[in-house]
């Protein structure tokens, strides 16, 4: 079964009228349908690229005019407070959700993992860990066994998707999101439910899928000492785009620290700290932990 | 050698059985019962409204489920009530509204008990030949869409995300939902097709390990409940119907024992 055919740069916003995503009045006469025709040169190496998205929900704006593009091996960290609309941004850019306004547009074929924040466990659903994997589409039994190992969940496979523990159930979903052999990782708050070393696992192996793949990878943290050293940029959210950039250029920058305060302080302590307890904690651990494990970075 | 009747009436009882399936747990899995009793009840309805224009009484419920079950959904996104008050005032709004058209059509010549607790043993052969048409299309769809369905009852975003026909998969389970009712309202009445799909899939969930195990434990299930309940019926006349669902509760109740004694022990 092939993946998700998604039309070439398919336009998941309105895609007319007000799709330029700005307030116009009657003048407005510019060429709403442009990147629908034909992915443009700019766009040629991005994965997925938004313009302009505004969501609005029982009279509230949710999202305000934001522009985001995620390119082939860059890892994008959205924060933000709660509320600050990090998982409706991540909705509409998957599709799940229409936007008011804006547009969204992919790569053509793109296909994207997606590890969503919330995954209730339910036993009125018989499923093995196998069986779940292979719900992603026609998927090899070798290579399935191959991506459990790698997110250190090998041992469950057989077991039941409702006996498992929070911070295995996280693996076995991140396995499902990248058995699809995605070029985009969308992961929304990966670290909830995950115990401490768990969490260093998880952000070396984004990291190294990074760097072995190419992946593009969308993460989503409300907090702030998860935000890693690897992300290329941090996108600062609270209904628009507060600011952007390399993580220390954020962790200064005004309007960041406005939304953030004391937090902020603590987040740019743990920069200076991040590689190293990352690096003393990957070799500590025990078997579990995927054999080339580490951070890549440090 | 049995007698016709009875070798139709066999044949329509175990055929539910299995149609219903794998449907069944996919009511389960998605916590749709309800849902499902109010679409059936909208068979009755449906009875009345093909009396009244003159049209076959089949099509006519086909036609009314399918209504009922694309109101439920359009009201259902509005969210002015919660959806399980929603559900209660169609479900019995279609049972009353059902009952009166009917005896109003039909005076008092309509088997009413027939309608709405099955009549098994007056399975025509026609019956038999809607129900094999009707249970051949039940089971193309959702083998057809069963890797979407079970995606969706898992995690319907994770399903939506992945480019998984999500919206078709809804739409087709109404439709199913509302041809099974069709064809399996003459065997076991609107009352009780919901039986018919939750507790096979019920007695069948401790056993098994995959979606799929599930389905067929629960064929297994509904045709020899289905055969054992006739039996019953025949051997001390009773309606047949009834007897078939009273034996689906006693396997259904017998294996949640089992699953409360396994979790103690």
């Amino acid at each position: 079964m092939s993946l998700p055919t998604v039309a070439p740069m398919a336009m998941a916003g309105a895609g007319h009228a007000h799709a330029c995503g700005h307030a116009h009045g009657d003048g407005c006469d510019h060429d709403h349908g442009g990147a629908q025709r034909s992915p443009p040169d700019a766009a040629r190496n991005v994965l997925i690229r938004a313009r302009g998205l505004t969501l609005r929900r029982g009279g509230r704006t949710i999202l305000d005019h934001i522009d985001i593009d995620i390119a082939p091996g860059e890892i994008v960290t959205l924060i933000g407070p709660n509320g600050a609309g990090k998982t409706s941004l991540v909705r509409v850019l998957l599709g799940l959700e229409r936007p008011d306004a804006g547009r969204v547009e992919r790569a053509p074929g793109l296909v994207i993992g997606y590890v969503p924040q919330r995954f209730d466990r339910d036993s009125a659903i018989p499923m093995t860990v196998s069986r779940f994997l292979t719900l992603a589409g026609k998927v090899d039994p070798l290579r399935a066994q191959e991506v459990l190992r790698e997110v250190g969940a090998e041992r469950v496979a057989e077991r039941q998707l409702s006996h498992l523990s929070g911070g295995e159930l996280q693996r076995v979903v991140l396995a499902r999101a990248l058995v699809r052999e995605p070029r985009l990782l969308v992961l929304d708050e990966p670290a909830r439910g995950v115990d401490h070393l768990g969490e260093a696992d998880l952000y070396a192996l984004i990291g190294r899928l990074r760097e072995e793949r190419g992946l593009g990878v969308l993460l989503v943290s409300h907090d702030l000492h998860v935000v890693m050293a690897q992300s290329d940029r941090v996108l600062c959210v609270n209904r628009h785009v507060c600011c952007q950039g390399v993580p220390e250029t954020v962790a200064q920058h005004p309007e960041y620290v406005r939304l953030f305060g004391d937090a902020a302080r603590a987040f740019a302590i743990y920069q200076h700290h991040h590689n190293h307890e990352h690096g003393l904690g990957g070799e500590a651990l025990p078997s579990e932990r995927p054999p080339e494990g580490g951070h890549p970075r440090a | 050698m049995l007698e016709p009747f009875l070798l139709r009436a066999l044949v329509a009882a175990v055929g539910v059985g299995i149609i219903a399936a794998p449907l069944g747990c996919l009511v389960v899995w998605r916590r749709m019962s309800y849902f499902g009793g109010t679409i059936a009840h909208g068979g009755l309805l449906g009875v009345a409204a093909g009396l009244a224009l003159g049209i076959d009484l089949t099509l006519g419920v086909v036609l009314v489920s399918l209504l009922i079950g694309a109101l439920l959904v359009g009201l259902g996104r509005q969210h002015l009530v919660p959806s399980d008050s929603l559900l209660g005032i169609l479900s019995h709004a279609a049972l009353a509204g059902g009952v009166v058209a009917a005896s109003l059509l039909s005076g008092q010549r309509l088997d009413l008990m027939g309608y709405l607790f099955g009549d098994v043993l007056a399975v025509s052969g026609i019956d038999l030949v809607w129900l094999a048409a009707g249970g051949a299309v039940v089971l193309l769809v959702i083998g057809g869409l069963w890797r979407t369905l079970v995606a969706v009852a898992v995690h319907e975003d994770l399903a939506a995300a992945e480019g998984l026909p999500v919206a078709w998969a809804e739409a087709a389970l109404i439709v199913v939902l509302a041809l099974t009712v069709a064809v399996a309202m003459k065997i076991v009445g609107v009352l009780l097709i919901v039986s018919f799909l939750i507790m096979p899939a019920a007695a069948a969930r401790p056993f098994v390990s995959t979606p799929e195990q599930m389905v067929a434990l629960a064929a297994v299930v509904g045709a020899v409940s289905s055969a054992a309940g006739l039996g019953l019926s025949m051997s001390v006349d009773v309606p047949g119907g009834p007897a078939i669902v009273l034996v689906l509760s006693a396997v259904s109740l017998a294996a949640i024992g089992w699953t409360a004694v396994k979790r103690s022990g």
